[in-house]
Order: structure tokens, then C-alpha cells, then sequence
């Protein structure tokens, strides 16, 4: 079997047997406009309307968005432009909720009887990449071609430490994912469906081996538990040995990859027409005494699932150092509690003081760990010190752009580098560094 | 805020830094403490054969690599980088590189020259263009000849007085005599160690290099702590072997005499003086092991380990230059 490098991370799968909760709803959501790749939704809804579950409070703004429907019963309190806590900017739908969850009127399961049919509803769900990335599940799933689609890849790898969020949409809601492999078994063509899984998830495997069995539409593949299986680019490899050309999607090389939940989503959506409007999340981490799997309205803020979880806050030595959307390996560092759960988030790890701490980078000693753990083979040593000596000409030669940010060249670096962190500085360098390029030969060519 | 436990969150306490937010918990210490550990078999290998007087070139290479470090970094206002163990591995591997005989002040300035002269000023860990004991060595050789070249070999001496050039050499330098002719071919032949003694290490030369036993074990625990991979010691043995072989020398002999094993075990191993990819290290090999038996074979030395590791060293960047990895999805460069 091909196996691309990586690193092997703790697995701390505490929640895997643990279904999840449903969080009591909170007195307030705060619903993000931008929770998708792409143009942010345009807010259809004005402060003092009454709104409903999955009542759409903000439209597509174009080919590659997404709607957004309110996940709450209640009444729109602002709309606001940023974030006040975050200060992220954006914006936002703050409901007052009233506890009913009264489900919005119309709300009927769509007719979906042709490919037209079920890339509208994934559009009007408000679907997009539930791993994590955002992407418009519509837009994945349009194309030009039906028998271009070779291999479909159901990514159930979850390779972040922590997060069962995956785990438990494969056993709890196996059905729905079952129903959602028969609808890409319907519309697309495909040599064959992959259900990809983590050989850590011996229950999820063994549910969905039991269907696999019983209905032969899609094969089920564990995978070994090597950090980032998950990654899309990494799933082509080791499952079809193609391999995903810099700048190119997985659809040019005939593949395409959809995360468990998203598909679960879909189907769900498609027998019941309830837009996205709740998210199973795993609540863990080191500060984390009593970890759990919780369901959340979309826009609920960190802090009630916090709270739900009783995670200590006051400070002191088990105190809460750093609050994560996401897992440790990727996951994105929140300045305050209070950020809301978007579509996309599947984990709130919460990590103590401790391990919240940002160690000290020493000097390079060039052992090459980055580089035999990256799972590109990127050479991110070299990367780092093209940048660090900013010689962004000669950066390009290395690919920075294939980087993907999995995080494997900073876990494994013994002198604590914040490599990856180069390498979104080294992208971001090389792009500006390009885009000069291009005006000046733009102005060379007109005069 | 409606929840006053998140107001304590918002205090200003929460750590905001970019991703991965955990580590594998391996450290440069970490690292270089394997590389101790894997260089003790040798040095109790070096005791057992050259006496006492062996454990004490070691310590004070040690002690003065680590006070040299300690006192250029105070004296520069540097950060202290002592903590990380790499001065303390290049004052085992320096002394490693010197005969039991040795004056300690020449031990001790061979550890001035490699951390002060070849570390710290081009930068201190990381940053060195050669090795630092590998450079000491070759300066030390030059500069005292006869101290570096005189190799008592404790209780295992031999009483013939006749032949002083003969009981006192190496086993490198036999093979050399053995290889020009003359009177003292035969003498010398005569004089080979066995080959079973050449991999336990009773016979003269330096401190680390005696025993291949102890070498090879060295080798297996760097393997398996992950620290070296196997394609740099591998390769630059076996270009060594099959080269002999084609010289007309005994390529086992050749394997198991001289620096070899110590420079293709931990010297042409040193991460910041040896390329980073495969490839690289493989070209890198191939090239030290040339330069190597070119040397034994053809030059006026007996050895050609040291030089040709430098000569390697400096050679590493241009290597890189030419061996760069070709990422998964990236096309031509």
C-alpha cells in the first residue's frame, strides 16, 4: 500500500464511544455571513425580524458561496460588521433566541430525481466542507464532465488528535452517510467510491464495513493512523496513487474528496429539506476534564459548550491557555470564548496553560525532520532559510504553494521552529513577490 | 458577556499563536544526548584498550569544548547554548579523532579550534560550514605531527625495539608500508592485526576508531532512535570496500581500520555539515568514500578519512544545490 510520509501524533480519541449531547440552547447565537470559501453570504434578514430554524437569514452571493440559515428560533437582535469580541471582521447575524427551535415554515424535503437536482439542494442546504475547509459543496460537486469523476473518496480518515466528531457521525448517523454514498453512487459514474477511515476508529469500521458489506456500493478502506491521512491530497495518493499537480483540484487528476459529516449533511438534508443548521462538535483538550460530543446551533459561542463541558476558566495552573477551532495540529487559536461555532467547526480544543505555552525556537541544526516528515516532501528547511535571508526569487524553485499547513514540519522540529508558519509567510512573500513581477512586466510592455 | 466564567477567558490570558499548537517533544538535547549514548560503547571501548589515560583525553576535551562554548558565548553576550550537549559531542568525537598519547594542552586547544574558531565564529550550532572536531583533527595533525601520529598502545605494547616503525603503527599505516614493498613490507605484514581483532579494537590508533564493535553498536542505537539514517555510514563503507577491493587492497582490512567507521558513523552524519535530502547524502557518501581510499591508496597519508569528510563539508552546499527533492505535485523545477 503507498503511504505518504507524516508524523505519528498522540491519538486521544477520549470521545469515540461517547454519542453525542445536545447542548441546551444558548441565550444568543452570533451567525458569521463568511463561513465558507468564497463571497460571504448578503444578509437577508434586518434587526427586530422574527426568525426560524433553518429560515434563510443571508443569500449566495455568487457561484462559489453559500446560504446561511438560522439555526435558532427567536428575534434578530444586530446585525454587526465585526466581531466585538474577536474583532474579526465580517458579518454578523446576532439573534435573541427563545428557546421553541420552532422550525421554519415551507420546510419540505426537495424533489431530487437528476444531477440538477441534487447540486441544488446541495446548494440550498448551505453545505460546505465540514472537515474543516469551507468549500462550497455545490461547487465541488459541479462538473463539467460526469465521467471525468473516476474516484470518489468519503474522507472519514479524522487525523487530528482529539477530534470524534467524524468518528460519531460514521456510527450514529452510518445510515444518512450510507444514504448519502447511494445518492454520488446514483449521479456520478465513478470506477469507485472509497469510504476512507483511520484504522483508530475500529467502531466506526466496523458499522460501516457491516453496509459496505451488505450493499457493495463503495468499498471501505482503513487506512493507518498516520498524521495528515485525512489531508485531501494525501487520501488521492495513498488511495489511487494520483497525485494532485500544484494549482490543480483533485477533479483534474478525476477525483474528488467529501468529508463524512458533509455527506451525512446532504443526505440528511435531502430527506428532511432542514438546511445546516446544528454542528456535532468534540469539546476536548489537555484543560479539558470532561470531554464530550456536543451538538450545537451554528453561531452558539465557545463559551456555552465551554461551560456545558464545566472546562475550568479561573486562572491558575489547570487554568485554560489556549482555545482552538479545530484540533492541535490545525486548528486556529480564538482570542476570546465567546467566537461562535461556524459551519466548518467539528472540535473546540482547549488546551492548559501548560501546553498553551509557545516555545522558544533554537537555531536550526538542519536534521532534515521537516523535510522526511512532510508528507509533499516539501523542503522546508531550505523554505525557511530562503525566506529568513529574503531571497523570495529564489523561493519558488522549492513549491512553497504545494504546502497545505498540515503542521508536520513544526511537530517534528527538535528545535522548535514555528516552520509552518514559515511556510504561510514564504506563500504569502512569493505571491506578493509574483504579483510585482506581473505589474512590472505589464509596465515594461506598455511603454 | 452574559457568562461571567468567559469574561475570565477574555481577560487577556489566552495564548493566540499559529498552528500546530503541540510537539512530537523531541529536542536538540534530546537529540544530541542519543548521540553521547551512542558514542559510549567506543569510549569504553577506548579505555579498555588504551588504559585510563584515554578516559582522561576524553574529559578534558569535553570540559574545555564545553568551556570554550560557554566562556565565547558569555564574552560575546550570546545566548548560552551549552544546555543543547553539541559542544559536549564534539569534544567525545575530537578526542575520539586523538591518540591516548596526546598532550592534554593539545586536546584541550583542538577543542578551541573546533568551537571557537569553527563554530562559534560562523554563527554556533547550526551555522558551521565543516565539522568542527573533523577541522580541530586536521589542524592538530598538522600542527603536532608527531604527538598525533604517535600511537602507544597501553598494555598491549610489543617489547621489540627493532622495529619501532612497525609496533607503534596503525593498522592503515601497515597496509601502507605492506603496499610500497621493500624490507619492510614483509615485517609489516607480519605485524596486520587479525581481522577479528581489527573489529574488537586491540591494536593503535585513535581513541574512538579502534573497535568496529563498538562503532557498529553506536550505529544500530542512532538507527533506531531515528537520529542518522542508514544511507551516509552504508554507502561511504561500501564505496570504500568495493574501491579497495579494485586497488588491490583487502577491503575488509579497509573497512575495519582507521577512522573509517567513526567518520561514517558520526562524522559524515553531522546534520548541519551534510546534505538534507537522499539524494544528496548519497552523493555525499560516494564522494567521501572516493576521496577516502584515493588518499589510503595513492597520498602520502596513511589515513584519508578526515580530509575527505571536510573536503565533503565543504562541497555540501553545492551538493544541495543539485539534489533539491522534487515535491509530490510539483513539476519540473
Amino acid at each position: 500500500m503507498r503511504k505518504l510520509p507524516g508524523v505519528h501524533v498522540p491519538h486521544r480519541k477520549n470521545t469515540a464511544t461517547q454519542p453525542a449531547q445536545r447542548l441546551p440552547i444558548p441565550p444568543e447565537v452570533r451567525i458569521p455571513m463568511a463561513m465558507h470559501i468564497g463571497a460571504p453570504a448578503k444578509v437577508t434578514v434586518s434587526a427586530g425580524d422574527e426568525v426560524k430554524v433553518g429560515q434563510l437569514i443571508g443569500e449566495a452571493a455568487g457561484f462559489v458561496s453559500s446560504p446561511v440559515h438560522s439555526s435558532v428560533s427567536g428575534k434578530v437582535k444586530a446585525i454587526e460588521e465585526q466581531d466585538a469580541a474577536t474583532g474579526d471582521k465580517g458579518t454578523f447575524v446576532v439573534i435573541e433566541t427563545d428557546g421553541l427551535q420552532t422550525p421554519a415554515d415551507g420546510i419540505t424535503p426537495p424533489t431530487v430525481t437528476s444531477m440538477e437536482d441534487f447540486i441544488a439542494a446541495a446548494r440550498d442546504s448551505g453545505i460546505v466542507g465540514l472537515g474543516g475547509a469551507g468549500f462550497p459543496t455545490a461547487v465541488k460537486l459541479t462538473v463539467k464532465d460526469v465521467s471525468a469523476v473516476e474516484y470518489i473518496i468519503i474522507n472519514g480518515a479524522e487525523c487530528e488528535p482529539y477530534i470524534t466528531s467524524d468518528t460519531r457521525t460514521m456510527i450514529d448517523d452510518a445510515e444518512a452517510l450510507w444514504e448519502g454514498v447511494r445518492l454520488i453512487h446514483r449521479f456520478f459514474d465513478a470506477r469507485a467510491i472509497y469510504v476512507a477511515v483511520e484504522d483508530n476508529k475500529p467502531e466506526a469500521i466496523k458499522r460501516l464495513g457491516a453496509i459496505a458489506e451488505r450493499e457493495p456500493i463503495a468499498q471501505l478502506r482503513p487506512l493507518p493512523s498516520v498524521y495528515p491521512q485525512g489531508g485531501e491530497k494525501v487520501l488521492i495518493y495513498n488511495l489511487t496513487g494520483r497525485i494532485v499537480p500544484e494549482g490543480k483540484l483533485p477533479l483534474d487528476v478525476g477525483c474528488i474528496v467529501i468529508n463524512c459529516t458533509t455527506l451525512a449533511a446532504l443526505a440528511k438534508y435531502i430527506a428532511t429539506g432542514m438546511p445546516l443548521v446544528e454542528k456535532r462538535v468534540t469539546v476536548d483538550g489537555s484543560a479539558v476534564k470532561n470531554p464530550m460530543n456536543l451538538i450545537a446551533p451554528i453561531g452558539t459561542p465557545i463559551s456555552a459548550l465551554l461551560e456545558h463541558c464545566s472546562v475550568p476558566t479561573e486562572p491558575g495552573k489547570d487554568g485554560v491557555g489556549k482555545i482552538l477551532l479545530g484540533g492541535p495540529m490545525m486548528g486556529v487559536a480564538v482570542p476570546d470564548a465567546s467566537a461562535p461555532i461556524k459551519k466548518s467547526t467539528n472540535a473546540v480544543t482547549v488546551l492548559n496553560e501548560r501546553d498553551a505555552r509557545v516555545p522558544e525556537p533554537s537555531a536550526c541544526i538542519r536534521c532534515g525532520n521537516c523535510v522526511t516528515h512532510c508528507p509533499l516532501g516539501l523542503m522546508t528547511v531550505d523554505i525557511q532559510s530562503t525566506y529568513l535571508a529574503g531571497k523570495i526569487e529564489f523561493i519558488g524553485v522549492y513549491r512553497p504553494n504545494l504546502c497545505m499547513e498540515c503542521g508536520c514540519c513544526t511537530f517534528s522540529c527538535p528545535a522548535r521552529r514555528p516552520l509552518t508558519q514559515y511556510m504561510k509567510l514564504a506563500k504569502a512573500a512569493l505571491r506578493d513577490y509574483e504579483a510585482a513581477q506581473k505589474a512590472q512586466k505589464e509596465k515594461g510592455g506598455a511603454a | 458577556m452574559s457568562n461571567p466564567e468567559a469574561g475570565n477567558l477574555s481577560a487577556g490570558r489566552l495564548v493566540v499563536s499559529p498552528s500546530p499548537h503541540i510537539h512530537s517533544g523531541r529536542s536538540t538535547t534530546e537529540i544530541m544526548r542519543d548521540v553521547l549514548i551512542a558514542l559510549a560503547p567506543a569510549a569504553v571501548a577506548s579505555v579498555i584498550v588504551f588504559g585510563w589515560r584515554a578516559a582522561l583525553v576524553i574529559a578534558v576535551c569535553i570540559v574545555s569544548a564545553v568551556f570554550f562554548e560557554w566562556g565565547f558565548q558569555k564574552l560575546t553576550k550570546r545566548r548560552g547554548t551549552i544546555g543543547d550537549l553539541s559542544a559536549a559531542v564534539t569534544g567525545v568525537i575530537l578526542a575520539f579523532n586523538l591518540p591516548a598519547s596526546i598532550p592534554l594542552w593539545q586536546a584541550a586547544l583542538g577543542s578551541a579550534i573546533a568551537i571557537i574558531l569553527v563554530k562559534q565564529l560562523f554563527g554556533g550550532i547550526g551555522k558551521n560550514f565543516a565539522n568542527p572536531a573533523i577541522t580541530a583533527r586536521i589542524a592538530l595533525f598538522l600542527a603536532f605531527s608527531r604527538t598525533m601520529t604517535s600511537f602507544s598502545m597501553g598494555a598491549a605494547t610489543s617489547a621489540s625495539p627493532a622495529a619501532d616503525a612497525i609496533t607503534g603503527a596503525t593498522p592503515l599505516a601497515l597496509a601502507k608500508i605492506a603496499a610500497q614493498g621493500g624490507e619492510q613490507a614483509a615485517s609489516a605484514l607480519a605485524h596486520m592485526p587479525s581481522k577479528l581483532t581489527l573489529f574488537l579494537g586491540n591494536h593503535a590508533g585513535c581513541l574512538g576508531e579502534v573497535s568496529a564493535l563498538a562503532l557498529v553498536i553506536g550505529f544500530a542505537f542512532l538507527l533506531l532512535r531515528r537520529v542518522i539514517s542508514w544511507e551516509t555510514p552504508v554507502v561511504y563503507v561500501a564505496v570504500v570496500f568495493g574501491l579497495s577491493a579494485a586497488f588491490g587492497r583487502d577491503p575488509v582490512d579497509a573497512v575495519l581500520s582507521g577512522g573509517l567507521l567513526l567518520g561514517a558513523v558520526f562524522m559524515a552524519t553531522d546534520y548541519v555539515t551534510s546534505p538534507m535530502s537522499f539524494k544528496g547524502r548519497v552523493v555525499f557518501a560516494i564522494g567521501a568514500g572516493f576521496f577516502t581510499t584515493v588518499i589510503r591508496v595513492f597520498g602520502s597519508y596513511p589515513e584519508g578519512v578526515s580530509f575527505s569528510i571536510l573536503l565533503m563539508n565543504i562541497l555540501t552546499p553545492y551538493i544541495d544545490k543539485f539534489t533539491i527533492k522534487k515535491p509530490l505535485g510539483g513539476g519540473a523545477a
